[in-house]
């Protein structure tokens, strides 16, 4: 009984110290921000009202568009047709308008894209022209051309698997491992649950950028690790398989917590009385992972694992900006090599294939999914 | 003392206190590596200018100092950064929530044509990469940008535009999967009081939607506040940058700037770590409901 009392009283003044900690780093940042505001240069009064002007010039034009659209669908639907789903129109029609012309469009418009020559040469209107045998030439280069400079589709393919699945493996393992940790009445349970978030919570462009220098020869704290353990220092960015460890073990560390979230909710969710049958009958801790907790966790685990999947198959931060894909493009991912391809070296039509290449990729791995798990059965409801 | 003993290795499913040990070494341990980097980056914009390149793996240096934020706050755009970021998420969030808003009640009270396959779409817009998106919807701005004048490439006006389109598909599935929660008798009584449809929408359910309208505000902001790509190829122009933009400036001045580039960090960390670990419980539910619903 007293041992419990401690435990409340810790966890409650663990949250009040939590509160408060957060309280006193907000106030430093502000006390920052007011002390300052007035010493420098770059945010000036005409900077302000300018950007005001432009956000709040624009958003009475989207504003303006709106109630016209309203308008039309009011005196065409409700007033000249009166028909009884006029009203739920005109509630969805700027959402889904603004889908259309946002996604849908593009999307098509990629298609386009695709069926074109289009390039930083040929860029303005009249400079290129759509065709058949362009559509063509540009799924076939895709594949059998380079996209970089001087790296195939299919190699940057193989690679973007083995990093989604290292990643995804380690995710699972680690976010299992510590959630099986957490799950009991623990002291200081909160703290560390609260601090193991920490990858998480901090924005990705951080991490991502300030381990780029941290993988640094010199002065980066990797290698400094290394050296006070007696080890060699490494050659983290230049050397290929290093600079594909460094990016793996970086995107590891960013998505554990997610996973540990995850599991821990599902393990909660699994009922006590389970256990304590098991342990009448006298099963280990094992045996009741295996034929308890591991079965009742799949229906958590397996769409966490999923939406895991298809984020690291799309981390595009974690690669670009701590190894920018590099040495010599051997860390470049599908998502990355796209980037490029698009924005670096201005293939347009070409990179517009390769996106569709990727969507048919994503979109084969949704539908295996969305099929395991039931169809869509529940979506429209 | 003993009492805290016990505490400390508090029994439960029969932990034996060596393991309870092992457990909270463990835990420890992942804590330290969960942690370390984050401290490193605090650690780094302490560093007095002349010890920026150290070797030094000390979590607090010798002679720490706040010159770093003085320097990066006088001297540099941070403030410009932050303001940038500010009025592109502010808008991306409020244009979000209201079309979401809207839209999300029509889908979750009437049964009209085209309703199943406008759900599908919104949740198929969820399977493509915003990479894929950027090379069509790119072009497109550049071609208005051109045309008509509205310069969506170049100013906050195309980022805006994207941010709020890719937010709003998500936004629709939780609030519906709010509003389905919400009985229908209560817009009823509303009508017999002689509320109209939209009255009764005002009236009584975005007030009773008030956390799962923030959820979505929260989901819009964070999501905006921390996009690094849509930014980087919209807006070319430093007086433009948002926050990720700047810092990664900063972070490639690595021999001169590093120490700024951490005091900017933990600048921007600070609050939007607060803001996720505040709001963490919320989030985590919209993503599961996300995952059961779809």
């Amino acid at each position: 009984m007293r041992s419990l009392l401690a435990g409340d009283i810790a966890e409650k003044l663990w949250s009040w110290l939590r509160a408060l900690l957060a309280l006193a780093l907000l106030a430093l940042v502000v006390k920052f921000f007011a002390t300052y505001l007035p010493k420098q240069q770059s945010l000036t009064p005409t900077v302000v009202l300018g950007s005001v002007k432009t956000v709040g010039g624009f958003v009475a034009l989207i504003a303006a568009f709106v109630v016209a659209l309203e308008f039309v669908l009011y005196v065409v639907l409700m007033k000249l047709l009166k028909w009884k789903h006029a009203l739920a129109y005109m509630l969805v029609a700027p959402g889904m308008v603004g889908i259309a012309l946002l996604f849908l469009y593009p999307f098509g418009y990629n298609i386009a894209i695709a069926f074109s020559d289009r390039s930083l040469q040929r860029f303005l209107p009249g400079a290129y022209s759509y065709g058949l045998a362009y559509g063509l030439e540009n799924f076939k280069s895709v594949f059998t051309d380079k996209i970089l400079h001087d790296t195939g589709f299919w190699e940057v393919f193989a690679r973007t698997w083995l990093w989604t699945a290292i990643n995804v493996f380690f995710h699972v393992l680690g976010g299992l491992g510590l959630a099986l940790l957490l799950n009991r009445t623990l002291p200081l349970r909160g703290l560390y649950r609260t601090i193991l978030v920490f990858p998480w919570a901090i924005p990705q462009v951080i991490v991502a950028l300030a381990l780029h220098n941290e993988f640094h020869y010199q002065y980066g704290f990797v290698n400094n690790l290394l050296v006070s353990l007696g080890l060699p220092r490494v050659q983290w960015l230049s050397e290929p398989v290093p600079a594909f460890v460094a990016a793996t073990s970086s995107n590891i560390w960013l998505g554990i917590p997610f996973m540990m979230v995850i599991i821990l909710g599902g393990l909660q969710s699994i009922s006590h009385e389970f256990y304590e049958a098991a342990a009448i009958d006298g099963a280990s801790g094992w045996q009741q992972f295996k034929s308890i907790t591991w079965p009742l966790l799949q229906p958590v685990l397996t769409p966490a694992t999923v939406m895991g999947t298809i984020w690291t198959f799309n981390a595009f931060n974690v690669i670009y900006l701590i190894t920018v894909g590099g040495p010599s493009e051997k860390t470049d991912i599908l998502v990355t090599a796209l980037f490029k391809a698009a924005f670096e070296f201005y293939r347009y039509g070409q990179a517009a294939a390769f996106a569709l290449v990727i969507f048919v990729i994503l979109f084969a791995v949704s539908a295996t999914w969305i099929q395991l798990s039931g169809g869509l059965k529940g979506v429209t409801d | 003392m003993k009492g805290l003993i016990r505490w400390f290795f508090f029994r439960s499913r029969g932990d034996s206190p060596f393991k309870l040990l092992l457990i909270h070494l463990a835990l420890i341990v992942a804590c330290l590596i969960a942690i370390y980097p984050v401290a490193r980056v605090v650690s780094i914009s302490l560093r007095p200018g002349d010890r920026l390149l150290s070797t030094d793996l000390a979590l607090i240096p010798k002679d720490a100092t706040w010159s770093n934020y003085t320097q990066l706050l006088a001297s540099k755009d941070f403030f410009l950064w932050v303001w940038n970021s500010l009025t592109v998420t502010v808008s991306v969030s409020i244009i979000g929530v209201i079309l979401a808003a809207t839209s999300a009640y029509a889908f979750s009270r009437w049964k009209f044509p085209g309703r199943a396959p406008a759900l599908v779409l919104l949740l198929s817009t969820q399977m493509v990469p915003a990479i894929m998106m950027l090379i069509p919807l790119y072009l497109m701005f550049v071609g208005i940008t051109r045309q008509f004048g509205i310069p969506l490439v170049g100013s906050y006006l195309g980022l805006i535009v994207a941010q709020s389109a890719g937010g709003v598909p998500f936004s629709i599935w939780i609030l519906k999967g709010y509003y389905d929660t919400i009985p229908v008798d209560l817009e009823e009584a509303a009508k017999i009081d002689g509320a109209g449809p939209l009255g009764a929408f005002y009236r009584i359910i975005l007030p009773l939607s008030t956390p799962a309208l923030a959820i979505v505000f929260l989901f819009n902001f964070m999501a905006s506040w921390v996009d690094y790509i849509l930014p980087r190829v919209i807006l070319p122009k430093p007086e433009l940058f948002t926050w990720p933009l700047g810092l990664q400036r900063l972070q490639g001045q690595f021999q001169t700037e590093w120490g700024m580039f951490a005091a900017a960090s933990v600048l921007v960390a600070i609050p939007s770590m607060a803001l996720f670990l505040y709001s963490s419980k919320w989030l985590i539910s919209g993503l599961t409901l996300g995952s059961v619903k779809g």
